[in-house]
């Protein structure tokens, strides 16, 4: 705030607002570039910002975690594994692991708004490394999902989840879910950068996605569903992550289970990464 | 590296499914001047200026930005030129003062410097005020203000200008003028990409008349009104009613039909010495038309496009 009084430039002589103009001008040298690891966080910091300037768009994804929480573990809790407790401590882990993927969709969404608009077409014409702008959304991303993990960590944790990996694995299974997180969003930037509309987006996202919740073992064992869905969920990479994070925060995952995670995050990224970038180059 | 060209361009193709979009654009431009590319909608104007800064690749022909090709040294074009596109290209959600800082630690700028950079920048451009209120709630001549200087964080050696007043107030629209020329002074080259004959006019040192993704006229603003030959009287009258009288004594002086403009009151007609335009002023006063004004001109841009293309520059439906 200066404490100088502004004067609107329909007031001052042209002279002076040219004047203004032209220092503005003279001091423009250019600084050596920024690196890409810079140029990133910056484009982070704009997620960042956003999240400041329009908190509605972390409701989305911090609401429908603990509706989820809520409503199964007190509707279907009981019956599905004898009391809502017990439930409670099954379908938490899980219950992140679907949070994720609608961030994730959300971040096709997000990129394909973007598109619409005139700044990225300013972005492109900088002189940053290309994959810069979505590395940025995507840690940007990666920070909406952290609050949102928390959350519902916290809200599970009034409701009475107990888990006996204590802070350490409930934090490394959250650290676990955030990487599976950013290897899919780059499913979706593929997405949304090869579909028209945010709205296409988010529908053929969510087509996509449900089914690799529902048929995942967030909700239900498996053991109990017939063979061919059986299988089906034990392919599923969605269930790979939900039981890998279920053991850390249980405190006693197998390496294998992270392992075979983080492998599939590591495929997904080198899958969709390259094609994210190529496609944003091209628009 | 340099030299006297700021852009070369040659046979520039650009197609878009069965739509030649840009198709076959030549274009030289020299260094330090503002160049205009003067077209209506859709005539391959924002195509052409995607390609030259780098957001798209022609798909035939080829284009050098201050020596560096626009293909094969994408990176080295975008460090010298800035880019204000047709669309306010700066993020809406954020506050004018954030896009700035943004901009600048893009650019290089560390987060310090990039604070000062942007409150140097809002300051010039009168934007102090709205500094900290989200760009969404500004005015279109503050957005396109703030979008300027977006594009002048680091002084570019040629900005690209889209344009840069569609959907401005007047009062606006001279602001922007008025940095446009203050940066062309200053010694950057502006491509300025229009629909607005009078912008052109204005600013420009050459123009390039762009139709259907082609230049089908280049030079200065004057060289263009010579091509189409003749000057022209302008008149306007006291009372718009009186125009059909007006049209019926010119006519009778000059022997061609006089062009009705926008301005209801207003006509002009082509003549071919200041002779017959004192006797047409003659005759409108003998026949007791009253005049507001009138002025003997070189012919207008609008007069110009037609004579090009054989239809108005602007689809304005309000003559009839």
């Amino acid at each position: 705030m200066s404490t100088a009084p502004a004067t609107p430039p329909a007031a001052e002589s042209d002279r002076a607002v040219a004047d203004r103009v032209h220092a503005a001008l003279a001091t423009g040298e250019r600084p050596p570039h920024p690196g890409p690891l810079s140029a990133a966080l910056t484009f982070g910091w704009r997620g960042m910002l956003k999240i400041k300037h329009v908190p509605e768009q972390l409701l989305d994804v911090t609401v429908t975690p603990v509706l989820f929480l809520l409503m199964f573990t007190y509707l279907f809790g009981g019956a599905v594994a004898g009391s809502t407790e017990e439930y409670l401590q099954y379908i938490l882990p899980g219950v992140l692991v679907q949070s994720v993927l609608f961030t994730a969709v959300y971040s096709g969404v997000t990129l394909n708004t973007d598109m619409t608009k005139g700044v990225v077409d300013r972005f492109r014409s900088l002189p940053v490394w290309r994959p810069a702008p979505l590395l940025g959304a995507l840690l940007g991303d990666a920070v909406r999902f952290a609050i949102a993990g928390a959350v519902t960590v916290l809200v599970g944790v009034v409701m009475g989840f107990r888990p006996d990996g204590g802070v350490v694995g409930v934090l490394l299974g959250m650290l676990l879910v955030v990487v599976f997180a950013f290897a899919l969003s780059w499913v979706f930037t593929t997405l949304g950068l090869l579909l028209r509309t945010p709205n296409a987006v988010m529908n053929a996202g969510f087509m996509g996605v449900f089914p690799l919740i529902f048929l995942s073992n967030i909700f239900v064992d498996p053991a109990t569903l017939p063979g061919w869905l059986e299988a089906f969920v034990g392919v599923n990479p969605v269930s790979h992550l939900v039981t890998a994070t279920r053991d850390l925060m249980a405190g006693g995952a197998a390496a294998g289970d992270i392992l075979l995670v983080l492998v599939e995050a590591a495929a997904i990224t080198a899958v969709f990464a390259p094609l994210t970038v190529r496609l944003y180059r091209r628009v | 590296m340099t030299g006297a060209v700021a852009i070369e361009a040659e046979g520039l193709v650009k197609t878009y499914g069965s739509t030649r979009a840009v198709d076959g654009v030549d274009l030289t431009v020299p260094r330090g001047v503002v160049y205009g590319v003067l077209g209506p909608n859709g005539a391959g104007k924002t195509t052409t200026i995607r390609m030259l800064a780098t957001l798209i690749r022609p798909d035939a022909g080829r284009a050098r930005i201050l020596g560096r090709d626009v293909v094969d040294e994408p990176d080295a074009v975008r460090a010298l030129v800035s880019l204000t596109g047709q669309l306010a290209s700066v993020d809406e959600d954020l506050t004018g003062h954030e896009n700035l800082v943004m901009m600048a630690r893009l650019l290089g700028h560390r987060s310090r410097g990039a604070a000062r950079r942007a409150d140097e920048l809002l300051a010039a451009f009168g934007l102090e005020e709205a500094a900290g209120r989200q760009v969404k709630n500004y005015s279109g001549g503050m957005r396109r203000r703030l979008d300027i200087a977006a594009s002048l964080v680091v002084t570019p050696e040629l900005l690209f200008l889209d344009e840069p007043t569609t959907g401005l107030d007047p009062r606006s629209r001279n602001e922007v003028w008025d940095i446009v020329r203050v940066l062309v002074g200053q010694g950057t080259t502006v491509l300025l990409c229009t629909q607005y004959l009078d912008e052109a006019d204005q600013l420009a040192a050459r123009i390039a008349v762009i139709d259907r993704g082609r230049v089908i006229a280049e030079g200065t603003p004057g060289q263009l009104k010579a091509s189409v030959g003749r000057g022209a009287l302008h008149v306007r009258l006291l009372d718009p009613d009186d125009r059909p009288e007006a049209e019926r004594v010119l006519e009778a002086v000059v022997g061609a039909p006089p062009h009705r403009e926008g301005d209801p009151a207003a006509l002009s007609v082509p003549v071919p010495d200041s002779g017959v335009a004192s006797a047409a002023l003659a005759e409108l006063s003998a026949a007791d038309v009253a005049l507001a004004d009138f002025a003997l001109g070189q012919p207008s841009l609008d007069e110009v496009f037609l004579a090009l293309t054989g239809r108005p520059a602007e689809d304005e439906e309000d003559e009839a």
